[in-house]
């Protein structure tokens, strides 16, 4: 269990270019078919997506596959005002917000103990970790429901915000665990001894070294609490307080069989995401990896 | 000496502080209601009221309930599936990425995109490609997600096409740790390009590869959102999975203990999966 995570960036980078360099030559042109055809699986549908998006209905059920002939921007204005993404997104925004906070705070004091201090007991609480981020959420759910209405935090952007910090801790603390096992203690050492307490030495010495690995973190973390369904669908009911996947599937579900609305609501609820990951893609690409790397 | 053990004791306490809010609000959100699922799926509980105990009653009902089997044996495909087509394509696409001189950042790039969309986004849009009236559907002249025989295996495809790029971006990530000399002697004892990937890059990658195994198990146990939003189990309970017959059980039907059951099945199953990956990545060999 003490190899949770550790030493993945202990790697020396130089073996990894050899490894690419060395290996980079023998790709036939069945590959490359096979690698373009991938690339036409992953992206297709999202541009067929796209295409109705802008298309008339009349035009969408005449040729569905098509580029659209004169593209239909008006569509997003019609589906943002339709399908209320305004208020999906400011709840979204609450909801991601306050989970990715918490979830730092949570994970971010949690790790430092594992790391740092020594934690009676520390050990058994990580494999406790491993064990309960593996069990079904639908186990618990019907409990916590009734337990979510009895205390109040029932349709609450609060109520949810708690769940998905109970939900998503357990692997940042994982990961931000691991991450400060490869920051040498030095800086700490020098501190303590000038007899800096714990609290100040976490806030002002080990978390600014620490800050990349707590951006992946929240990276991570916004990811999963945006996409959310499940948990949204079944704690949130005023339609006021939706976030933006229950929203979205209200308004998708809803009296509207007008696709080309449902493909621009679609991709409104996607860019916010979709232009994030591309402005910091190494970082989100490293910290998702990460958590595949997890158990090594 | 008792200096030296008091601030011990000191330093336990005030890790164990750090700690307090996870162990609180994971103790709160998790660990209480499971521990209370465990407890209500001896009753006879629906949710609201009191509950009576009824022993293992709803376990007894759940071994001859027809659409506890039915789901059960669904979610067995699904695994299988999982096991086998996604974590080829994520291999493949992996390896097939060491070996491109050019294009492999924008490959990964490309592959990775459908992980980030939604899952309600992900099942609109392969709804409206399977869809009879508009794109393939039309094309094949069948409804996908109305027939019987082949909704199943729609929807695992669509999960799929938002899961296999991630299993890319790991394997990617773990192939570049694999070293290099490994693969000039395997070429130098005349292995191909199959032959290094099977003797070569497996191996190295085994930790990766049997973890996301297990994930894979785990994970497949708990999908639930592509079944409800394309087919809600439907139709005639040709796509219900364990997750969204619980669902329903707890939330339509008013059973919250008989649907606490199957909570409790669904976490022995994962437990059985953790306790065994434990204790193959406990025999040495294993472990790299």
């Amino acid at each position: 269990m003490t190899t949770l995570l550790g030493g993945r960036r202990a790697q020396p980078t130089t073996a990894r270019r050899q490894a690419a360099s060395a290996t980079g030559q023998s790709a036939g042109p069945v590959t490359h078919v096979l690698l373009c055809l991938l690339a036409l699986f992953a992206l297709g549908p999202l541009v067929i997506f796209v295409f109705s998006a802008l298309k008339s209905q009349s035009e969408l059920a005449s040729s569905p596959l098509s580029v659209p002939s004169a593209p239909r921007w008006g569509n997003f204005l019609n589906a943002w005002q339709q399908a209320n993404m305004g208020a999906g997104l400011a709840n979204s925004a609450i909801v991601v917000g306050g989970t990715v906070a918490g979830v730092c705070v949570i994970a971010g004091g949690a790790a430092y103990a594992l790391a740092r201090l020594e934690l009676p007991g520390g050990g058994g609480y990580l494999s406790y970790l491993l064990v309960s981020s593996s069990l079904p959420p639908q186990m618990f759910l019907v409990p916590l429901f009734y337990l979510w209405t009895r205390i109040g935090l029932y349709d609450s952007l609060f109520g949810l915000i708690v769940i998905y910090c109970g939900l998503f801790s357990p692997f940042a603390t994982l990961l931000l665990r691991a991450f400060l096992l490869t920051i040498p203690r030095e800086l700490e050492e020098a501190a303590r001894i000038d007899g800096a307490g714990e609290l100040r030495l976490l806030l002002r010495v080990v978390l600014p070294v620490a800050a990349p690995g707590f951006l992946t973190v929240a990276l991570v973390t916004a990811l999963s609490a945006y996409n959310e369904f499940l948990i949204a669908v079944t704690f949130i009911q005023d339609s006021a307080r939706l976030p933006l996947s229950t929203t979205f599937f209200s308004f998708q579900q809803g009296y509207t069989q007008d696709y080309t609305l449902i493909g621009a609501a679609g991709l409104i609820m996607v860019l916010p995401m979709l232009l994030l990951f591309l402005a910091l893609q190494r970082r989100f690409i490293e910290g998702v990896s990460s958590a595949g790397l997890a158990g090594v | 000496m008792s200096a030296a053990i008091a601030a011990r004791r000191r330093r336990g306490l005030i890790g164990w502080a750090f700690m307090l809010p996870l162990v609180a609000v994971n103790a709160l959100v998790v660990l209480g209601p499971s521990l209370a699922a465990v407890y209500f799926s001896l009753t006879d509980w629906s949710g609201i009221g009191r509950a009576h105990w009824v022993g293992l009653d709803n376990y007894r009902e759940l071994a001859s309930d027809p659409d506890f089997g039915t789901a059960l044996w669904h979610n067995l495909l699904w695994t299988a599936f999982f096991l086998v087509v996604p974590m080829a394509m994520g291999l493949f696409g992996a390896f097939a990425l060491t070996r491109i001189r050019r294009g492999r950042l924008l490959l990964r790039v490309v592959y990775f995109v459908p992980y980030i969309v939604a899952s309600v986004v992900t099942s609109a849009i392969w709804k409206n490609l399977l869809s009879p009236d508009l794109g393939i559907g039309r094309m094949l002249h069948v409804n996908v997600l109305g027939n019987i025989h082949l909704a199943l295996p729609a929807v695992e495809i669509v999960n799929n096409w938002a899961w296999w790029g991630f299993l890319v971006v790991v394997f990617l990530a773990a192939m570049r740790d694999v070293n290099p000399n490994l693969y000039e002697a395997a070429a130098l004892d005349g292995a191909g390009t199959f032959g290094q990937f099977w003797h070569v890059t497996l191996p190295s990658i085994r930790p990766t590869f049997l973890f996301l195994g297990l994930m894979t198990i785990i994970w497949s146990f708990l999908s639930f959102d592509y079944v409800y939003v394309l087919t809600q189990g439907g139709p005639a309970g040709s796509t219900d999975l364990l997750s969204t017959l619980l669902y329903r059980d707890a939330f339509a039907e008013l059973r919250a203990g008989y649907a606490s059951a199957i909570g409790v099945v669904m976490a022995l199953i994962s437990a059985v999966v953790v306790v065994g990956y434990l204790a193959v990545r406990k025999r040495k060999d294993w472990t790299v």
